[in-house]
């Protein structure tokens, strides 16, 4: 489970592919505390080619988004596909984690 | 017998004593209870500190030198675990809302009926037998962590496997474990008045850790469903209460519903968890509306709506995991809701054992050899009659 990273404007982007579930969640927790600093202001998770994403996988996100949030940095995933959008929806991660349809969009938001 | 609850009155009218003790005395004879009397918050806070036994305050509102609204505040600091009711004049909803908000438990109105009052005094005892069960429970458990299996085990023993029933309705459950245990629990509860509470819940984690959060989700979900009627509200209580000191991030997806075997009125509140599926005699279905709680333990004080439905006689309500509607085939494609809907289509099931086997036979059926990856957990009520 490999979290790819890169920078646009004062961004980190960080983008997984696949499926996180169970047997892979603590790998992509591991791989995605590595691709962030401590010093980053502002986090896009872009889930554009992850296909499935467990209750597990959710609770990575929730920690990220909550140390990111104590380190005063701003957290956004976006261009979920319709059966991710889903779980975000049903379980209600939409209502504490911004969502948004594109990388230039949640980039936008997060440098405003 | 075990020791009798201690349950102190607070209340400035010197008459209350003597009554208390002469409407009560059956119980205080039967080593049901003792009393102890404070005629003012402050009183009432000395003997707090005095006695740790005191299980339970019962407390008027206007008071010298410390009011009862007051007192609610400074209670939790002698003891959180003490639950208080208050006493108010009938229909002052300002004090009744502050009191609730403050974290009493229940509240009855003047002049006393000690019928009701025992009744409440009862419902708040249990409340807190559940909730000190709840605490020991997760306690001895942390001593348990390093035994293998400990967390299957756990999930096991938190199942109930006698569902209540009536002339009317009928209840079945039943989990599938994945192999290397999931986060998957029920739970039926008999409520006051005859009414029925029946929940369905994935924890987000695998492992010890995630069967202890288990274990204080459906305790303190317990707890919660019967002191309180609104499952909007029950989960908003529960919520709160997993949330604190969870630096763990986990968290559960819990659907909460109280049934009135009467009416056949269905209230569910929605704790980020699948929608149920209301299935009716002639085979279709419809997914009920979500209400928009998120899952349970993410975030402090969230609003948890929650909608009633009326099962017509025949209907079935079936709650479920996301372990049926995700499972997989050997092509990757998930088995999805519109296959369970497709099931009850073809298969009509008569009582609410079958409808859960039709839907295990056909989700095994689907997935054929690929292994399973998450529980499969399915709750079936079956309103009774055509």
């Amino acid at each position: 489970m490999g979290v790819t990273s890169e920078r646009q404007d004062n961004t980190l982007i960080a983008k997984t592919e696949g499926r996180i579930d169970g047997a892979n969640a603590r790998e992509f927790q591991d791989a995605l505390d590595a691709a962030i600093d401590s010093s980053e202001r502002a986090v896009v998770l872009d889930l554009e080619d992850v296909s499935y994403i467990s209750s597990a996988g959710l609770r990575v996100i929730l920690l990220t988004a909550k140390s990111l949030q104590k380190q005063d940095a701003k957290f956004a995933v976006c261009s979920l596909s319709e059966s991710i959008r889903e779980i975000f929806e049903i379980s209600g991660f939409d209502q504490i984690i911004a969502v948004h349809d594109s990388r230039d969009e949640a980039v936008d938001a997060l440098n405003n | 017998m075990e020791q009798p609850y201690k349950i102190l009155v607070v209340d400035d009218e010197p008459d209350l004593e003597p009554l208390m003790l002469q409407r009560m005395r059956r119980h205080i004879r039967s080593g049901k209870y003792t009393f102890v009397f404070a005629q003012n918050g402050i009183e009432a806070l000395e003997r707090l500190n005095a006695e740790d036994d005191i299980d339970m305050v019962l407390s008027d509102i206007n008071m010298p030198r410390m009011d009862g609204l007051t007192l609610l505040e400074q209670i939790p600091k002698v003891d959180p675990n003490i639950r208080s009711v208050i006493v108010s004049a009938y229909g002052d909803m300002k004090n009744i809302r502050t009191a609730m908000n403050r974290g009493a438990f229940d509240f009855v109105t003047k002049p006393l009926d000690f019928a009701d009052l025992q009744i409440t005094i009862d419902r708040t005892l249990s409340h807190m037998t559940e909730w000190r069960e709840a605490l020991s429970s997760r306690d001895k458990l942390v001593a348990l962590q390093n035994e293998l299996n400990v967390a299957s085990q756990i999930q096991q023993s938190i199942l109930p496997t006698h569902f209540p029933s009536g002339e009317n309705y009928e209840i079945f459950a039943s989990m599938e474990p994945a192999r290397n245990v999931g986060g998957d629990f029920f739970d039926v509860l008999t409520l006051e008045a005859g009414m029925v509470g029946v929940a369905i819940a994935d924890v987000s984690d695998k492992g010890v850790p995630a069967a202890l959060f288990m274990m204080s989700s459906r305790t303190l979900l317990k707890g919660s469903a019967i002191g309180m009627g609104e499952p909007g509200q029950v989960l908003g209580e529960v919520n709160d209460l997993l949330h604190e000191d969870n630096d763990t991030g986990m968290f559960v997806t819990i659907l909460y519903a109280v049934y009135s075997p009467s009416s056949g009125e269905f209230s569910y509140a929605n704790g980020g968890h699948n929608s149920p599926l209301l299935v009716h005699p002639d085979g279709s279905s419809s997914l009920l509306p979500l209400t928009g709680g998120i899952a349970l333990g993410v975030a402090p004080e969230m609003p948890y709506q929650q909608q009633t439905v009326t099962l017509a006689p025949g209907d079935l309500a079936f709650l479920y995991t996301d372990g049926v509607t995700e499972a997989m085939n050997a092509d990757g494609e998930e088995f999805g809701v519109e296959r369970l809907q497709a099931v009850f289509e073809a298969n009509r099931p008569q009582d609410p054992k079958e409808a859960n086997e039709i839907v295990f036979e056909a989700v095994s059926e689907f997935a054929g050899e690929t292994a399973q990856s998450d529980d499969i957990t399915c709750l079936a009520l079956h309103r009774k009659g055509s």
